[in-house]
């Protein structure tokens, strides 16, 4: 990879506010990030870590998306003023891919950049080098893994040969794997180039050895700490945590369960299961599982393995592609012990699924609405579902949200929120999709913990994740999907 | 350099050229014009299949299996009848009346129309699926790009957003499944339907916006000017699939007139 020349960030009183907002997103910043320095960059949930993102990157507008306050400069210029000297790569792998083919969406920027076209195979090659992407040009974007993309993303900024690497929680969304992969891969590229180094992650124990500063942006404006990774992460602990931060060596202060007794009657069983997510491919074939009663049973694997196909198929959602899923007679529905004969109303009370995505399950224009939607559908009168409701917000934190849309919720508020709806109908058995992902600290914690509680309760839980600590914290009963041999990824 | 094109190479390997992948796609959008325009002129049988057989004998040079072809056909085969059967009951009769009911009847003259219609349907429908079946999109966008000159902001940003379209079907079968776990699924498909419908539209507007701060961040619409990694020029290839598409069109017509059967639609 071809060193380039590393680019300095200086900002001064800088601060963002987006046109319509009244408070701004980020207030008085002042700092100097010199060229080659490695920065992680921290801060709560709203403290605006995207938006300075964004405005080093020079995506922010102009005067008409907003105000700014200061100045923010690359090299002393405005980064509006030399595209490609800054590379961006965002935290959703679906959205940085632009092109359907390899090849095709590495050499984007430089195409954009006016890169002579007999040079861009070179640097095409090179950036795939750098990220450790060995697949054909020709291979589909959308046949990549997470982490696979994300790397794809990084080979696209590297192949501008940017100054400045700025990364937005490129690992949030990605399996153990992919985040090793991703966490290497970025590691090579700025050993190779040289180039200044800006992330933002909650999870900082993958990167805090990579990096040789800390920038803590303050809720309210500021700079909360700034300083060697040992020196804030001694001195800061605390707030971090309080901030939604995971910071190296201190772990959650949870309950460990215990595992579920050996002899506990199964809530639902599978024999001889084969699933399909559109009922022709088949994902796995042959597996017999049963989920003890009240309590956690976890689904791991890596991506690909069919976890949420299976955790779907156990909750109904999906029929059967052969053998049979059955719940326990006393779940049993007019037509029967096979979830996936019940009615979408019988399903309700026994069976509840929290979605990987809670926006999939959200249905009403407000918070309030969206929980009332269950006791209603099944019958309660009004005077009681409100209870049902009243008593969610109260224990999920949601009451101050109450009369909000579920679409503009954060992150941590939609999981909560999703879980909420499926308490409302109190079923035994929830089943969650990787509800942990993307989550900071603090929603992690708070999930965990009410996942913990439903358990003490009696309620049966079937969990999918890539989390080990989730595991744990659950009592450790774990259903294990390999790769599947001889089954497309 | 060079392990770019060994490794671009081995992926041309796998799937071997036809020869009308080497026909820029602008060249085709003006052979699919120049393959259908002529034959909405005349509505006769003799013409639609001497039309039809001529892109038959073709398919070999365009790469795609007699199969693929066929299944691709498959709606077109079924859905031809129907705007056959419409002439056949209520054409202006003439000749023989073999049948008759109310404002329907089978005649002679409407048995003829009910038949070139048909036929017409599947031979304006045959170039498209020919000349198109193996076109890659990108490929599609370069050459609108550089050969027909649209605007790039345009076609890039319009390539660039077909390829989430396979993300909004699953958020459609994700949101499906949501339904149904959350109690609503049984009942009320059509409000179900735009409820989902709206979300969707929520989904798009921010994909829209992740999507397009991705391709500003990698220097899109930045005002320098642009180059093409993946060049699109017309080549003398061109110039042969324009002439025997003309050949072809001309065969068609031709034959029609000299078999007497040539009569303008309007006439």
């Amino acid at each position: 990879m071809t060193a380039t020349r590393p680019a300095r960030i200086t900002a001064a009183a800088w601060g963002w506010r987006y046109g319509g907002r009244r408070a701004p997103a980020v207030r008085d910043l002042t700092f100097t990030i010199e060229p080659g320095q490695r920065v992680l960059l921290l801060g709560a949930s709203g403290a605006g870590k995207s938006t300075l993102l964004a405005g080093m990157a020079g995506l922010l507008g102009g005067a008409d998306e907003g105000d700014e306050a200061g100045t923010l400069l690359v090299d002393g210029e405005r980064a509006e003023a030399h595209r490609g000297r800054v590379g961006l790569v965002l935290q959703d792998p679906d959205s940085g891919v632009v092109l359907s083919k390899v090849g095709d969406d590495v050499a984007f920027g430089c195409e954009n950049l006016g890169v002579p076209a007999a040079e861009i195979p070179a640097r095409v090659a090179e950036a795939l080098e750098a990220v450790g992407l060995d697949v054909p040009l020709a291979r589909a974007t959308k046949a990549l893994s997470g982490g696979q993309k994300q790397r794809l993303a990084l080979a696209g900024v590297l192949a501008m040969r940017p100054g400045v690497l700025l990364l937005d929680e490129p690992t949030a969304n990605l399996d153990p794997d992919g985040v090793r992969e991703v966490r290497r891969a970025v590691e090579r590229a700025v050993r190779e180039t040289g180039a200044t180094l800006v992330v933002i992650e909650h999870r900082t124990a993958v990167w805090a050895d990579l990096m040789d500063r800390v920038i803590v942006v303050g809720a309210d404006g500021g700079l909360l700490a700034d300083g060697s990774p040992a020196d804030v992460f001694d001195r800061h602990a605390t707030d971090l945590a309080a901030a939604g931060v995971w910071v190296p060596g201190r772990p959650v202060d949870l309950p460990v369960l215990a595992p579920a007794p050996a002899d506990a009657p199964a809530a639902v069983a599978a024999s001889a299961l084969s699933i399909s997510r559109d009922g022709r491919a088949i994902v796995r074939a042959g597996l017999d599982l049963a989920v003890p009663r009240g309590a956690a049973t976890v689904v791991t694997g890596p991506n690909g393995a069919g976890k949420s196909t299976l955790a779907l198929t156990l909750a109904g959602l999906l029929p059967e592609a052969a053998g049979e899923v059955l719940a326990a007679p006393e779940l049993a529905g007019r037509s029967g012990r096979r979830p996936s004969r019940w009615t979408s109303r019988e399903l309700l009370t026994r069976i509840g699924t929290v979605f990987q995505e809670p926006e999939h399950q959200f249905l009403a224009s407000t918070v309030r609405d969206e929980l009332a939607i269950g006791p209603r559908s099944r019958g309660v009168d009004p005077a009681a579902t409100g209870r049902i409701v009243d008593e969610l917000l109260e224990r999920l934190h949601l009451a101050p949200l109450a009369a909000a849309n579920p679409f503009t919720l954060s992150g941590g508020q939609k999981r909560r929120l999703s879980v909420a709806t499926v308490l409302a109908d109190a079923p035994p058995v929830i089943v969650l999709d990787e509800p942990t992902f993307g989550q900071d600290r603090r929603g992690w914690i708070e999930l965990v913990q009410l996942l913990q509680s439903e358990i003490a309760a009696g309620t049966t839980v079937v969990a999918v994740t890539h989390d080990e600590d989730v595991l744990r914290h659950l009592g450790g009963h774990r259903v294990e999907l390999g790769v599947p041999v001889g089954v497309g990824s | 350099m060079t392990a770019v094109h060994a490794r671009a190479g081995a992926d041309v390997e796998a799937t071997p050229r036809a020869w009308l992948d080497g026909v820029n796609p602008v060249t085709k959008i003006v052979l699919a014009l120049l393959l259908s325009v002529p034959l909405l002129a005349s509505i006769d049988v003799t013409s639609a299949l001497v039309a039809i057989g001529l892109q038959l004998a073709c398919i070999p040079l365009t790469g795609l299996a007699a199969m693929t072809v066929l299944k691709r056909m498959l709606p077109i085969l079924v859905f031809a009848p129907v705007a056959g059967v419409s002439m056949l009951l209520y054409a202006e009769p003439g000749g023989t009346v073999y049948w008759s009911f109310w404002y329907a009847t089978i005649s002679d003259d409407s048995i003829a129309l009910a038949v070139a219609v048909c036929l017409r349907v599947l031979a304006l429908a045959l170039p498209t699926i020919l000349l198109f079946g193996r076109t890659d999109p990108t490929e599609l966008a370069d050459a609108l790009a550089q050969v027909a000159k649209l605007p790039s902001r345009f076609v890039l940003g319009v390539l660039a957003g077909t390829r989430t379209l396979g993300l909004f079907l699953d958020d459609w079968r994700s949101m499906g499944l949501a339904r149904r776990a959350r109690g609503v699924g049984d009942t009320g498909t059509i409000r179900r339907f735009f409820s989902m419908a709206f979300v969707l539209l929520v989904f798009a507007v921010r994909r829209g916006t992740k999507l397009a701060m991705a391709m500003e961040a990698r220097g899109f619409g930045s005002g320098i000017r642009r180059t093409w990694a993946r060049p699109s020029h017309l080549h003398p290839r061109d110039a042969v699939a324009l002439l025997g598409a003309a050949a072809i069109i001309a065969v068609a017509i031709g034959a029609a007139v000299a078999a007497g059967t040539f009569r303008f639609v309007w006439s």
